[in-house]
């Protein structure tokens, strides 16, 4: 089938999801962006965010922490520091996610990450510090 | 000659080694299955990693605006040897053959009048390569509180690494842990980790689109090749620790029962040539009368 493509995200610890999907919406460094079957190849870095996946039984949703995705025209692959199905979300996840980021916090890089995770989060319905 | 006694307590001793041993097998061989399944879950990630990695290195590696993680320093005077070993011992050659192999490279570099620096994660490589490289530490990663082997685990000593090289420590890092093949056998690997090294041709030659840039997205990725390299290393490393020390069990176990069976023997011979000794005494006894 020509508008489904190949979706995978994995995490350095496993492998969270292997489907054909019909879109992805990524959280990239520059914004969010929803890839498709035939998108140009592309290489992003990604944000503390949401990740949705559509494929034919419905839809998921991701927290990644970071990470970056390679975007082909059959194949997408994230490849996420991080990342949770949203059902692990939850008030401590992303408090653990926050603390390690203040811990390595030195930029105004980080400063940013921490406000996209925070945003993430109440997104999700999970608050935080 | 041992007398009975000796001989009973020496049974009763090798015996109760055997039960440790067995049980140190068992124990062995499920950590090994649960290691063994985290390498293999931490395989896709690694693998995806470096073949994009590849493909960017590739483009990049010619010019002069490389990062420094992947173009180097320019010299390759001062030289970073990560030891990884396991933090306890009983499992045969595991942590002499990676002391081993990180000691000829010591050696090598040395003899090349390089400079060498180490940085042991787990206790024994610290242990072994103390007496004759002592003076080269400059640093210790203790992993006996680490319960579970995660990737946060690996972006620690990663950052270590990473900071001792902005401050201009060392040009290049090399990390030495042993690659799991099978249980009985795991392969001292050495593996280069900074300037970064990709396998050639591993990239494929599309022409990719960068967001942000093709410079920012490599200088936000080499960081955390650093730490897939180390992560990839620590899981491969354990799982080879829990296959060493399950052969080594195993044959310790089974060295204690030919042992257990060959001091029976010896008892039992001594025992009935004290039988035989009596009987003889009591016979010639009762025909002097």
């Amino acid at each position: 089938m020509a508008d489904t493509v190949q979706f995978d995200l994995v995490a350095p610890e496993r492998r969270l999801a292997s489907v054909a999907a019909r879109e992805v919406q990524i959280p990239g460094a520059d914004g969010d962006m929803t890839a498709m079957a035939g998108h140009a190849p592309t290489i992003t870095t990604l944000r503390p965010g949401i990740l949705r996946v559509t494929h034919d039984g419905g839809t998921d949703e991701y927290l990644v922490s970071g990470g970056f995705a390679d975007i082909g025209a059959a194949a997408i692959s994230v490849l996420a520091e991080e990342a949770l199905p949203r059902d692990e979300v939850n008030a401590g996840v992303i408090e653990r996610l926050l603390a390690a980021l203040r811990d390595g916090a030195q930029d105004d890089v980080s400063a940013k990450a921490i406000a996209d995770l925070q945003a993430a989060g109440a997104a999700l319905g999970v608050h935080a510090g | 000659m041992p007398s009975l006694k000796d001989l009973k307590n020496r049974i009763a001793s090798v015996t109760s080694t055997r039960k440790i041993t067995k049980a140190m097998q068992m124990v062995a061989a499920a950590k090994l299955r649960r290691a063994q399944d985290a390498a293999m879950a931490a395989r896709p990630y690694a693998e995806r990693f470096e073949a994009v990695m590849g493909g960017l290195a590739a483009g990049a590696a010619g010019s002069d605006s490389a990062p420094r993680l992947l173009r180097g320093t320019g010299s390759a005077q001062v030289h970073l040897l990560v030891v990884m070993t396991g933090e306890r011992g009983l499992c045969g050659g595991f942590n002499s053959t990676i002391a081993r192999l990180a000691r000829h490279r010591a050696e090598d570099l040395l003899a090349q009048g390089r400079t060498v620096k180490i940085l042991t994660v787990g206790k024994k490589g610290r242990d072994a390569l103390r007496r004759d490289l002592g003076d080269h530490f400059v640093g210790h990663v203790d992993l006996a509180a680490v319960r579970r082997m995660g990737y946060a685990t690996a972006q620690d000593i990663a950052r270590d690494v990473l900071s001792r090289f902005d401050a201009g420590e060392f040009d290049v890092a090399t990390i030495f842990y042993n690659r799991f093949q099978s249980v009985i056998s795991q392969i001292p690997t050495e593996r280069q980790i900074i300037p970064a090294t990709f396998e050639e041709g591993a990239g494929e030659s599309t022409l990719f689109d960068y967001e942000p840039s093709e410079e920012a997205i490599l200088a936000d990725l080499l960081p955390r090749g650093v730490a897939t390299a180390i992560f990839t290393a620590l899981l491969e490393n354990s799982a080879s620790f829990y296959g060493a020390q399950m052969t080594a069990m195993d044959n310790a176990t089974r060295n204690a029962g030919d042992m257990i069976n060959r001091l029976t023997i010896q008892y039992n011979r001594s025992r009935q040539a004290a039988i035989t000794k009596e009987l003889i005494e009591i016979i010639s006894g009762a025909e002097a009368l």
